[in-house]
């Protein structure tokens, strides 16, 4: 190898090894000011208790009332986002392989759906309560967090499925699979690695995104018990708490900051689980 | 198929190679055309594949051979870019025209790929999944089939203490063999194999190779090789392309002996 090369493959190393570690730097940095800043307030009272009387000045209490809407806001858009992506992803990959121009024009819709800033779903959302007559509710929420992330879901899905061989479509019809079969009994199993990405993103996205459930889910104190009430979560408590000049209170935003994260920590964990349970058995 | 080539060599020599067995040809394709766009794929292909034997699709990359063999199971319909025009007649049906059902018309004909394409499921159930294609849920009859097939490609006594570990574990020769086992047990007519073996070892290509001579008492085998030596070693029949037409069929002995084209003499001598 001569100098030139050899300097070239260096230079390459050292900006890729450069790129990695201070994205995982950055990374560390954030969730460690987030605890530091939180450390003091991360009590079990504010993960057990939902606020009491004077909680917003300094008073006692936690954020179960968030945590508990944030967890239903998230676990039932992605539900709702499985249940119309999963459909979705399969037909572009199976019902359309011959329609590449459609293929691509769906996929360019999806791609603009995924871009779409979520104030905009928010205020989708919002005129479409307006309309309806309905108030800020969980059902309002899941609603439009559905809209929000059911595009992430079938582009990463489809991704994953685009990647699998034609020769395993050809296998698996050649046996006189019918299309719903293939895509289901097959191509399903042998991107369901993705698809937990899939459902990893979109629940990340979900139970993260503030805008969308600002004028959609409203907040209260109270958890909420019914799909018509309001419901309070973890993104615009750190919101509300952040903004107060109290700085009890704003360590409290950071505290609950710390427990978004981990939430979004533990269900990262649990899929890569999952993943990697399926693939060493590689669906027996 | 260019006809006038055939006309000109021992036609009758050639009819016997197809029909010399006294049956019916099992598959008839008649005036077949593939286009891609501009691009004219396969060239009013007349073709008639005899029973019980090996027919070889013989020729360079890229004549069409593989195309002309998804024809035959409908998997051109995979393909967007692919037109494709007149008959393919297989036991009384048009397949080419039939909308009825194509799942159980593909089932008429196991695939063996180029490369080996277990399902993301264990040994037992890859082969089951063709079993229960078939309406057959009965378990004790499921696992009567997957033995029986699993024997019948010779894979039982390798597989039979991991049935239920991953298909994927298996060494690409026995993932081959799995997909010929899984490919019989939905019980064909006809066997299309796509350059079996192209993807294996000496050994695993021998044993595929065996194989196929041994099926062939059951089965109608369509083999699509570039390998000279293969056709040699197991066609029955052979049907030798070049740029999307038929350029010679009919016996092994004769075609490779007395090649009537230019084509083909150039072929066998580039070959060996």
């Amino acid at each position: 190898m001569n100098w030139r090369k050899k300097t070239e493959e260096v230079v390459a190393r050292e900006i890729m090894r450069f790129s990695t570690y201070s994205l995982i730097l950055i990374l560390v940095f954030i969730i460690a000011v987030i605890f530091v800043k939180g450390f003091s307030s991360l009590t079990p009272d504010m993960v057990l208790k939902t606020p009491q009387g004077g909680f917003y000045y300094g008073g006692e209490g936690g954020v179960l009332n968030a945590i508990v809407g944030s967890i239903y806001i998230a676990c039932g858009a992605t539900l709702i986002a499985i249940i119309l992506g999963i459909p979705a992803a399969l037909y572009i990959n199976v019902s359309l392989t011959r329609y590449k121009r459609l293929k691509n024009i769906i996929r360019f819709f999806l791609d603009a759906l995924w871009g779409i800033p979520s104030i905009v779903y928010g205020a989708f959302g919002f005129t479409l309560m307006l309309l309806m007559g309905m108030n800020a509710s969980l059902l309002a929420g899941i609603i439009v967090v559905a809209l929000l992330i059911t595009p992430i879901m079938v582009r990463t899905f489809d991704e994953i499925l685009s990647t699998i061989p034609r020769g395993l479509h050809e296998a698996s019809l050649a046996l006189g699979s019918t299309r719903t079969e293939m895509a289901y009994r097959v191509l399903f199993k042998q991107g369901f690695s993705g698809f937990i990405t899939a459902v990893l993103l979109a629940f990340g996205r979900g139970i993260g995104d503030a805008a969308s459930v600002l004028f959609t889910a409203g907040y209260t104190d109270l958890i909420p018990t019914a799909l018509d009430e309001p419901a309070a979560t973890l993104p615009l408590a750190i919101f509300f708490q952040l903004s107060s000049p109290i700085p009890e209170v704003r360590e409290r935003a950071f505290a609950a900051a710390a427990i978004l994260t981990i939430i979004i920590l533990i269900i990262s964990l649990a899929a890569r689980y999952l993943s990697a349970r399926y693939s060493k058995t590689n669906l027996r | 198929m260019n006809s006038s080539v055939i006309t000109d060599t021992n036609l009758s020599e050639i009819n016997l190679g197809i029909r010399g067995n006294g049956h019916p040809p099992i598959v008839s394709v008649k005036n077949l055309n593939v286009y891609a766009g501009n691009h004219h794929i396969l060239k009013n292909i007349n073709l008639d594949i005899p029973k019980n034997k090996i027919t070889v699709l013989l020729g360079p990359s890229g004549c069409g051979k593989t195309t002309l063999l998804k024809c035959m199971n409908r998997l051109t319909d995979l393909y967007h870019e692919l037109k494709v025009t007149g008959d393919v007649w297989i036991d009384g049906d048009n397949i080419l025209k039939s909308n009825d059902n194509i799942a159980a018309l593909r089932q008429k004909m196991g695939l063996l790929s180029q490369r080996p394409y277990p399902l993301p499921m264990s040994i037992f159930k890859n082969v089951a999944y063709g079993i229960k294609l078939k309406g057959i849920y009965d378990k004790k009859l499921i696992q009567y089939n997957v033995e029986k097939y699993l024997r019948e490609v010779g894979l039982w006594e390798e597989v039979k203490d991991r049935l239920h570990q991953p298909a994927v574990g298996l060494s690409i020769g026995q993932q081959q063999r799995l997909c010929l086992a899984r490919g019989l047990a939905v019980r064909p007519q006809i066997i299309l194999a796509d350059e079996p073996t192209s993807a294996l070892d000496p050994i695993s290509s021998k044993i595929i190779e065996n194989l196929f001579k041994e099926l062939k008492k059951n089965y109608t085998i369509i083999l699509v090789t570039h390998v000279l030596r293969q056709a040699v070693r197991l066609a029955d029949h052979v049907v030798f392309m070049s740029y999307g037409e038929i350029i010679e069929e009919g016996a092994p002995a004769d075609l490779f002996k007395n090649p009537a084209t230019e084509k083909l003499r150039e072929y066998i001598y580039d070959g060996n």
